[in-house]
């Protein structure tokens, strides 16, 4: 059992807390934390009657278009959590921090929450720039972090739970997918950072062992708004399908040129992986129907988990507010985490990790289970196409949930991939 | 072939928004020196307009009438954007004239903090403006090559806003004015010309440009909170190449920046691309430091 050296500040003040109080309405409570400042041992971060976890995601800059949905939801999970009379007879308390778009905000923000807010967990992050810029704040404090959204996979932190989908539950499927019903021939367009470049690494060996062909890459700057060469140089490459790994504002530049440049999703298909029901608003559902996106759960997603979660959001929320992927994911993560948290019967990060493997729950996107191994979700894989009104209409699943593999072991194609690491 | 004409269109049309985005920063930073980080807010405020405006549209007009709504939307975004720009003049930039890094300190956190209130009132995912349906489709020419009506539109409105700025800056009395009090201010001022608020409508004027090429480029782009931020750094590049102070400087150096742009795209990726054309651009400014266009005049030596 690895300890938490961190803790032991909050030990030490709880201690201090209750003894100048004079409230000794937990005495065995107070000694045993007593105990925990002297040896380090395992501390939690309770307090009396509350279990404080962070919540750290862009509330301002370019990424707050995504994350503050993801924080709503967060925060629905908790309230509804301690509606329900909280983890282990305690209320949680979410301290909300602002990562701002920027990834070093996001570290020392990641160990403000950690080692000041002493709290027990954090909920956390969007981009895979601010995962990378986290995990060695949580590796080196010993923290827990939960991290909601899609990503490129090849990576496995013994400190971070990830509950998007890694490539084998998104991407790969998705190219397969296409490569059997749309054509052979890839155009792959990315924003011009991690996600997108390890991603199409990915496919691009995919395409040689599935017997796809290559078109063209293009990556633009995060931001670019200005797409009429790209789509020139798509015109000229002839693609059957683009796979799209655009994030943020660029895709609605991308998706209002492309049809004005008079291709419609009739001539080409185009298949998004960071395009889900919030950007489709912003985007207009008028440029968007027709084109695809593959995820792990849809608005529209018919499990009876789904109907409560989507009417509690819209109740909470707004009438005009939609659920998503990731904020889904979000809203998992905090229920994964108090599952865990009363089955270790503690908020210890060692013990509620031994305690999550194997973990069950009935989510929104339908069974989910946390491999042990690899710290991932089981999750069932989705592809949907746009509809006019905004939503997804799922065109092909892969019935049981898909077990993760980040470094993509069980594909032979890619074993290079994860050689490089 | 077909690539080639339909490259030079995309160049044309990059410098025409390039020149759109830029005009109204042509006068607030070319004319009066203000260093204003704030422009890109106020293009993110006449985009917003245009959202409402829209929104407007879909609440109290007929359905048949929306085509129209953008038609609207440009005059109204002119309109609040020129205000925002005349509160911000008297209420702040009056304040700071001559001081150019406490202007740039200053509009920076003005930008910062009109993001912000955007964020509170919108919320912070981007908003969706439909086009109208006049707008969408393109010309097909030569048979393979579409030039897109949005893109043709924004050349126009680009052409009509360079000539009624035109017309206002060199002919007609108040652009006289001010072109007095930004050449020789004392003397301006002793011929009993006010110079307070030839300062404030210049500014406001600025602003509302901005405001407008906001509208336009709902067209093309995103409506979000941080919009301003992709496109103030063109804009100062533009304004910087084509040398402070000019009109015409202003053009040369969004049609540079545009065609470069576009030809460097499509040889390398869009990311060298940018690399490339601000490596031209750092060469020519070592070059001929005054840009493009430099302006002669006697008040500037100081």
């Amino acid at each position: 059992m690895k300890s938490r050296k961190a803790k032991s500040g909050a030990a030490v003040l709880i201690a201090l807390c209750l003894a100048l109080a004079g409230c000794g309405t937990d005495n065995n409570k107070a000694a045993s934390t007593d105990e925990a400042a002297q040896t380090t041992d395992s501390a939690s971060s309770s307090s009396g009657g509350e279990i404080k976890v962070g919540i750290l995601h862009s509330l301002s800059g370019t990424m707050a278009i995504s994350e503050v949905s993801v924080k709503d939801s967060e925060m629905m999970a908790i309230d509804e959590i301690n509606a329900k009379g909280g983890v282990l007879g305690k209320k949680i308390v979410p301290v909300v921090e602002d990562g701002a778009s920027d990834w070093p905000t996001f570290a020392e923000k990641a160990r403000k929450l950690i080692s000041e807010d002493k709290v027990a967990t954090v909920f956390g992050g969007w981009t895979s720039s601010s995962r990378k810029a986290m995990l060695p704040v949580f590796e080196e404090l010993k923290g827990l972090l939960w991290y909601p959204v899609q990503y490129e996979g090849l990576e496995q932190s013994p400190y971070i739970m990830y509950t998007g989908a890694t490539t084998n539950q998104q991407i790969v499927p998705a190219v397969s997918w296409l490569l059997q019903n749309k054509g052979k021939k890839f155009f792959l367009l990315g924003s011009d950072y991690v996600f997108p470049r390890t991603a199409n690494k990915i496919i691009k060996e995919q395409l040689k062992v599935e017997g796809g062909e290559l078109a063209g890459e293009e990556y633009t700057p995060l931001g670019h708004t200005d797409y009429a060469t790209v789509i020139a140089k798509i015109k000229e490459a002839k693609p059957d399908v683009v796979f799209n790994t655009l994030n943020g504002d660029s895709n609605v530049a991308f998706f209002k040129q492309l049809k004005d440049a008079g291709i419609t999703s009739k001539d080409l298909t185009t298949l998004s992986v960071s395009v889900a029901e919030e950007e489709i608003r912003g985007i207009g559902t008028d440029v968007l129907a027709g084109t695809y996106a593959a995820w792990n759960y849809y608005q529209t997603t018919d499990t009876p988990a789904n109907k409560t979660f989507v009417e509690n959001y819209k109740k909470k929320y707004g009438e005009d507010r939609v659920t998503a992927d990731p904020i889904e994911a979000g809203y998992d993560a905090v229920y994964l985490w108090a599952a865990a948290v009363e089955k270790a019967g503690s908020t210890d990060v060692e013990k509620v990790k031994n305690a999550a493997k194997g973990l069950e729950w009935d989510a929104p996107e339908g069974k989910v289970k946390i491999d042990g191994d690899t710290q991932h979700l089981y999750k069932t894989v989705r592809i949907g196409e746009v509809q006019t009104d905004g939503q997804f209409k799922e065109v092909w699943n892969s019935g049981d949930p898909v077990k993760p593999d980040p470094f993509l072991k069980g594909y032979t194609w890619a074993a290079s991939l994860s050689e490089g690491k | 072939m077909d690539v080639v004409v339909l490259q030079l269109f995309n160049g044309i049309s990059v410098s025409s928004i390039l020149l759109l985005i830029a005009l109204g920063l042509s006068i607030t930073f070319g004319l009066m020196k203000v260093i204003n980080m704030a422009h890109g807010e106020l293009i993110m405020i006449g985009a917003y307009t245009a959202y409402v405006v829209q929104n407007l549209f879909t609440s109290y007009m007929p359905a048949s009438l929306f085509g129209w709504y953008f038609v609207l939307a440009i005059p109204a975004s002119f309109i609040v954007a020129f205000l925002f720009g005349l509160v911000l003049e008297m209420g702040l930039i009056r304040f700071l004239y001559g001081r150019p890094l406490d202007s740039l300190l200053a509009t920076w956190g003005v930008g910062l903090m009109l993001q912000q209130i955007a964020r509170s009132i919108f919320g912070a995912p981007n908003v969706g403006v439909t086009s109208p349906e006049w707008l969408n489709g393109g010309m097909t020419v030569l048979g393979d090559v579409v030039l897109p009506y949005k893109r043709l539109f924004i050349l126009g409105l680009v052409l009509v806003c360079l000539f009624l700025m035109y017309v206002y800056i060199y002919r007609s009395h108040s652009g006289r004015r001010m072109r007095a009090v930004m050449q020789n201010r004392e003397m301006a001022a002793c011929l009993g010309i006010s110079t307070r608020r030839v300062d404030a409508v210049t500014f406001a004027i600025g602003s509302g440009i901005a405001g407008i090429a906001g509208c336009a480029l709902t067209l093309i782009g995103p409506i979000g909170p941080s919009i301003g931020t992709y496109y103030i750094v063109d804009a100062f590049m533009v304004v910087v190449l084509g040398g402070v102070g000019k009109l015409v400087g202003t053009v040369f150096g969004a049609v540079g920046i545009g065609l470069s742009n576009t030809l460097f795209e499509y040889w390398t990726t869009a990311s060298l691309g940018k690399v490339l054309v601000f490596l031209c651009i750092v060469a020519f400014l070592q070059w001929k430091p005054s840009g493009l266009v430099a302006m002669r005049s006697r008040s500037l030596d100081n």
